[in-house]
């Protein structure tokens, strides 16, 4: 754990059926500081499909900002572009741009890989390697070219602390990882996306596969990450959003309907579409 | 619900299915009552290990290790070819392969699985044989490199699509979760799919192996037939099957010579066996790691 605890109040949050993120670092609407992340005009096609329409959304340094919306409505892709994963996909097209720390990572010049190493990502499902507990956090460092024996094994005990899974497998790490529970893995696949020292980590429903026990530890642990990280979490589950994030994003069939501080949306949406969704309306 | 249609078609198809465990039952206690009677007259050790393979001459030897040592070096050739060529194409198959490629690719390589095994025996004679012996300077072409270079090219299309379908099985999740780490698309294949499809691509070496140690008459044709244990790769030699198909029409039924082959049967079988008990076995472990269901 860090040194410097309890200083965030957003760490226990107050109890209810849609709890809000009391002491949020953003109150306002507005971003504040120079946002570490800029989606601008971004339109995204799959073949002749336009998934994301127009969408401009900042996210502020060390905030979490959350976003929600129904099945298919591109919050996924949306984020998927923010560490250029869509790439993978063939048939797929990108306009607009996205800038991090002011730089276009959408331009031909900037390195997929080493944006990666910025721009971590924690998927849907927990995916381990079939690999040791030990070498799944390893492998982004050895990709790094870390070789030293003594920096890994450090860096590693380092990323498992700092993902509040360190004591469950401190004598275990020889062991395969796909031995671990399902949220114990997902908690890996956080060390070891940690392990890269990323400045944003990207989380595509993090918890949709696990237990409400191991979800309330991982939304824990993504309150304790943001006091040195960017976060953008993609969530199904509106309770989620209300409890974490500092901001909330509202997508709706490809565009951003609405964008505020996470209790101004949750208490006062100013779209009717926002609205139903978050009454339950639909979605 | 069980009409008595329904219950006959149900015993005709449990029939079948079973079927084919009478016939390996059969097979397997023929080979034993045919093979075992050759202990009388020989010890299983002068026979596996005997360097003298006279079935004919007065008094008859029966030593087969010139037969196991022409298999096994044709097979190890055969592996040399096999692995890289079959392994190789899986991976650009599965990596760099466009769809166009694909296209083209596969049916090549199942075109090439399904030749004949004389076609290959007659294009190691008239083609590969005088090219060895012109190449090498060989008194004759027909030896265990010739015999070895033809079964490993049999035996890619065999280790190439059992590879490719276990670089298939690789979850695309890993390659995800490797390239968000920042790993390049090479680190991707050889640190975490070429791993992760490793028991896989195990299994098709193994499967490629014993398609090449149980070939007959394409070693018949061009492995050169003598049955002395070799001492360089250009030397002609008798695999085990050769030594069966070409002699089995010579031996009188019922006599020590007739036992005897199938007694080489019977060691063949069993290692055939074991290479496809491995292969199983190891897949299973495999799948088992990757966390998918049998």
């Amino acid at each position: 754990m860090l040194s410097t605890a309890d200083e965030n109040p957003a760490a226990r949050p107050p109890s209810g059926t849609v709890t809000l993120n009391a002491g949020s670092t953003a109150e306002g609407d507005a971003v504040g500081a120079e946002p570490k992340i800029s989606a601008r005009g971004v339109s995204f096609y799959y073949g002749a499909k336009r998934a994301l329409k127009e969408i401009n959304l900042d996210f502020a340094p060390r905030v979490v900002t959350a976003i929600i919306g129904p099945s298919g409505c591109g919050k996924s892709t949306f984020i998927r572009l923010l560490n250029r994963m869509n790439e993978l996909v063939p048939g797929t097209r990108l306009e607009g741009e996205i800038l991090l720390d002011g730089a276009d990572i959408t331009a031909p010049s900037c390195d997929a890989a080493d944006l990666r190493k910025r721009v971590g990502m924690v998927f849907q499902k927990p995916n381990p390697f079939p690999k040791t507990i030990f070498e799944n956090v390893a492998y982004g460092l050895e990709v790094n070219g870390v070789r030293d024996r003594l920096a890994l094994e450090e860096k590693v005990e380092d990323s498992l602390r700092r993902a509040a899974l360190w004591d469950e497998v401190k004598d275990r790490l020889r062991e395969s990882a796909l031995g671990l529970s399902g949220g114990q893995q997902q908690r890996l696949c956080i060390a070891r996306c940690l392990a890269v020292e990323p400045e944003v980590i990207l989380f595509d429903e993090p918890c949709a596969s696990l237990d409400p026990i191991s979800t309330a530890r991982i939304e824990e642990l993504i309150l304790e990450l943001k006091r040195r990280y960017t976060i953008v979490i993609v969530t199904h589950n509106m309770q989620q959003a209300a409890r974490i994030s500092d901001r909330t994003a509202f997508f709706l069939m490809g565009e951003l309907i609405e964008i505020g501080s996470t209790g101004r949306i949750f208490r006062a949406p100013r779209d009717k579409r926002t609205e139903d969704y978050i009454t339950g309306r639909f979605g | 619900m069980n009409t008595p249609k329904e219950r006959f078609i149900k015993l005709l198809f449990t029939a079948a299915a079973f079927s084919s465990l009478a016939l390996l039952a059969g097979i397997i206690i023929v080979l034993f009552r045919e093979a075992l009677p050759v202990f009388s007259f020989v010890s299983p050790l002068a026979f596996l290990g005997g360097e003298s393979w006279y079935p004919t001459a007065e008094p008859p030897e029966f030593g087969i290790w010139p037969l196991i040592a022409a298999s096994a070096w044709v097979t190890g050739i055969a592996l040399v070819i096999c692995v890289p060529l079959g392994v190789g194409s899986a991976l650009y198959l599965h990596e760099l392969a466009g769809p166009r490629q694909r296209a083209v690719l596969k049916p090549v390589i199942e075109v090439l699985a399904s030749v004949p095994s004389i076609i290959y025996g007659f294009f190691g004679m008239t083609v590969m044989a005088p090219f060895m012996q012109e190449a090498f300077g060989l008194p004759i072409g027909l030896c265990a490199l010739t015999a070895g270079v033809i079964l490993g090219v049999m035996a890619t299309p065999t280790v190439a699509s059992i590879a490719e379908d276990a670089l298939g099985y690789v979850p695309r999740s890993f390659r995800e979760a490797s390239f968000a780490l920042g790993a390049n698309r090479w680190e991707t294949l050889v640190k975490v799919i070429i791993p992760a499809a490793g028991s896989g691509i195990s299994t098709a070496i193994i499967l490629g192996m014993s398609r090449a140690i149980g070939e007959t008459m394409t070693v018949l044709m061009v492995a050169g037939g003598a049955a002395v244990v070799p001492a360089s790769v250009f030397d002609p030699v008798r695999p085990m099957t050769a030594a069966i198909a070409a002699e089995m029409g010579e031996a009188a039924v019922g006599g020590e010579h007739y036992h005897a082959l199938f007694a080489i049967a019977l060691a063949l079988f069993l290692v055939t066996f074991v290479f496809n008990a491995a292969a199983e076995l190891i897949s299973r472990r495999y799948r088992l790691k990757l966390g998918l269901a049998r």
